[in-house]
């Protein structure tokens, strides 16, 4: 990618736009940078370093995306292109509890619409720390409907049980799978 | 000390199998052991306690069950509670042909002595032993099939890689079982990890490959910990690494974790996302037996081909052969989901009736209701109407009948099934999970579901057109998609138009729009503002 050539490839003066934006420095970028690292030796790493930030520091930043580009010896575009396409990378900070609902074929046999309905009857009730996601699918279709709260499994859940579950979770500290997140590049640039 | 056992595999924890094991651990004189699931699911959490007799099942227990049934005496195997007497002797199992899964229940997961005592690793001691393409003839000799659900001949495929000059060559095992009905591969890796190893490790022996990927779904967090827990297990017993056994070989094994996406279980989409890039489907040829992971041969296959594969080696492929039906050779784990009463993993022949599989080891719904119908496949899997059940479970047989064996799940839904709903399901699921690479499957599946919806609630005068076109556009999908997603989604449509037309009816009641695989992001959107 770098080592394109060829006759129309040349330099113009400067560019009008300020050129590429800088790469990100700070605490959050030396996380991140830190996390992709530990990963060097691996082939094609970036799935997993992008795994690995967001466990660690809870989403994927935009400014992130710009170190792992660096870090990774990738453009932005396709670092990019992978946050985007997978649904669990989030972009967004994440939410003090998240409880997701199967709506796949095996629940929907036994319930799940039901089940998913409560469910978000129970969310606008609790509020807006716990957040409701559908998932397609997570292997328990012997015993559906499948919730999950906060990571656990639960198997043969009714609608009562899911909004015990919700409940229970809005009353809950946060999970402990959401980090206490570092200040984001453009957080820092304002203080 | 009475030695209980009591599973850790994730469909037990999610009835409270942990529950019940800390109970347990309180009572005097136990020690608790967590084994995987014996696959019968229905019964979860199933307690095993140990006793001169052999292990004595104990099903459904709850944690505050657990003082009742000890002081009835349990621990001495007293038939007290849901007492199933001896589990190796319950019907449910003896009535299985278990050959992938024959140590699945018996071990705590990662007992490598207790893996190696049961007769693990001598199919790759043989295989060792052997020339790499005798290995491989030996493979083309069970007639062991894609289990993924492609049912391409594995031996074949091996062939193919072993005869590629190439410096570099891979195995990576499929474990992105996003399948609806479909739990084995789950099931496979969290309970018996060695024996999905051993496959790929005789694989990587047969056609020369030393570095092996593991694909995982992020769903699975269970799996992930279990597999990488017994990949360093197996390296530090020089199973697996540097110098496997002894050989001079090397094959080291890596992990990795999925994010979400339905497609990477499509092989090619597996491929790039190991990669590291966007899951899109690659164009076929080059098929990936000859350019695969970064371009290097690489064989493919889904967790329970590999699974199958020590058991052809240790018992020849002949043995393997000799089950089966027609060109369906050997055995197939069959998983029971949805509304069924004994719902689990069922493995038998090739060619088993599928209504003995869903009235006989199923025991029909588990509402109770009439069985109306069965989904076999997973999502991409035709709709059978419950008089169509009276057809061999194979790869042949089942297209003669207008489905697809797939992944062997087997969805049951009872007399509240609707079947428009589900097809228009099965458009919106495509919308939504589509890789985006091809317009048939992209832009089809959207255009699928609001014809459905017009056929099913738009003016009267509409609908036949309506459709035509719905066939017309099934048709684009099926044979200008990429791969099986766009290819496939018609089945489901097809065959629900096909059985259950009276669903279809104008104005058919009930709920036109089914759940929306958009709404996620739309709850995606409503989180908490950033501290």
């Amino acid at each position: 990618m770098d080592e394109r050539e060829g006759p129309r490839r040349r330099r113009r003066g400067p560019r009008q736009d300020g050129g590429p934006a800088p790469v990100p420095e700070g605490a959050r970028a030396d996380a991140v940078r830190d996390l992709a690292r530990r990963r060097a030796g691996e082939r094609g790493p970036l799935l997993e370093v992008l795994h690995d930030v967001q466990d660690a520091l809870g989403w994927i930043d935009e400014p992130d995306v710009r170190v792992l580009a660096d870090e990774l010896n990738l453009s932005v575009a396709e670092v990019h292109g992978v946050v985007s396409f997978y649904h669990d990378f989030r972009r967004i900070p994440p939410p003090a509890h998240t409880v997701r609902v199967c709506r796949a074929e095996a629940c929907q046999s036994v319930g799940a619409e039901g089940v998913y309905a409560a469910a978000q009857q129970a969310v606008r009730t609790a509020g807006p720390d716990v957040e409701l996601q559908q998932v397609f699918c997570l292997g328990n279709c012997a015993l559906g409907p499948t919730v999950e709260a906060d990571g656990v499994l639960h198997g043969r859940v009714e609608e009562s049980r899911v909004q015990q579950l919700v409940a229970e979770l809005a009353d809950r500290p946060p999970a402990p799978g959401v980090p206490e997140t570092l200040p984001t590049a453009d957080q820092e640039a304002r203080r | 000390m009475t030695i209980v056992w009591v599973p850790r595999d994730s469909s037990a924890r999610a009835v409270g199998a942990d529950e019940v094991a800390a109970a347990l651990a309180q009572q005097p004189g136990v020690t608790v052991r967590r084994n995987g699931t014996r696959g019968m699911l229905w019964r979860e959490p199933l307690v095993e306690v140990e006793t001169p007799a052999g292990r004595v099942g104990y099903a459904n227990v709850a944690p505050t069950d657990v003082p009742g049934l000890v002081s009835g005496g349990m621990l001495e195997g007293a038939p007290v509670g849901n007492s199933l007497g001896p589990v190796a002797e319950d019907p449910w199992l003896t009535a299985q042909h278990r050959v992938s899964c024959a140590r699945l229940g018996l071990a705590e997961p990662t007992d490598i002595a207790a893996y190696r005592d049961a007769g693990g690793w001598a199919g790759l001691r043989r295989a060792l032993d052997m020339d790499p393409a005798d290995v491989v003839e030996e493979v083309v000799t069970s007639g062991l099939r894609g289990r993924g659900g492609a049912g391409f001949p594995t031996g074949i495929k091996w062939r193919t890689v072993l005869e590629a000059q190439a410096d570099q060559k891979f195995v990576a095992c499929n474990l992105d079982e996003g399948d609806s009905g479909t739990f084995a591969d789950r099931i496979l890796a969290e309970g018996d990890p060695f024996t999905l190893l051993e496959g790929m490790a005789i694989a990587a022996v047969a056609v020369g490959a030393t570095e092996g990927y593991l694909y995982v779904r992020s769903e699975y967090p269970d799996a992930i910990a279990t597999l990488g827990e017994a990949i360093s297990v197996a390296t530090a017993e020089g199973y697996l690494g540097e110098d496997v056994l002894g050989s001079g070989r090397s094959f080291t094994v890596h992990v990795r974790r999925g994010a979400g996406a339905y497609i990477c279980g499509e092989e090619t989409s597996m491929l790039e996302s190991i990669e590291g890039r966007r899951g899109e489907v690659r164009a076929k040829p080059p098929i990936p037996a000859l350019s695969g992971l970064w371009g290097w041969p690489t064989v493919v296959n889904n967790v329970l081909t590999f699974a199958a594969v020590p058991a052809i080696l240790t018992g020849g492929g002949e043995t393997y052969a000799a089950a089966g039906d027609g060109r369906s050779r050997g055995t197939q784990v069959f998983q029971l989901a949805g509304n069924v009463a004994r719902g689990g993993l069922v493995e038998a022949d090739l060619g088993t009736d599928l209504r003995e599989l869903v009235e006989g080891f199923g025991g029909g719904t588990r509402s109770g209701r009439p069985v109306r119908a069965v989904q076999v496949g997973g999502p991409l899997g035709a709709y059978l109407p419950a008089a169509g059940l009276d057809v061999a479970a194979g790869y042949e047989t089942l297209a003669e009948a207008g489905g697809m064996l797939g992944h062997g799940g087997i969805v049951v839904f009872d007399d509240t099934f609707d079947a428009a709903r589900m097809a228009r399901f099965a458009m919106e699921f495509c919308a939504a999970e589509s890789c985006g690479k091809c317009t048939p499957c992209r832009i089809g599946s959207t255009r699928g579901a609001e014809t459905i919806d017009r056929i099913r609630v738009g003016p009267p005068a509409e609908r036949e057109a309506a459709l035509v076109l719905l066939e017309d556009l099934c048709t684009t999908m099926t044979s200008g998609s990429l791969c099986a997603m766009g290819g496939l989604t018609p089945m489901p449509v097809r065959s629900a138009l096909k059985h259950f037309p009276e669903d279809f009816a104008p104005a058919g009641g009930g709920d036109a729009t089914g759940p929306d695989p958009r709404a996620g992001a739309a709850a995606a959107s409503t989180t908490r503002s950033a501290p």
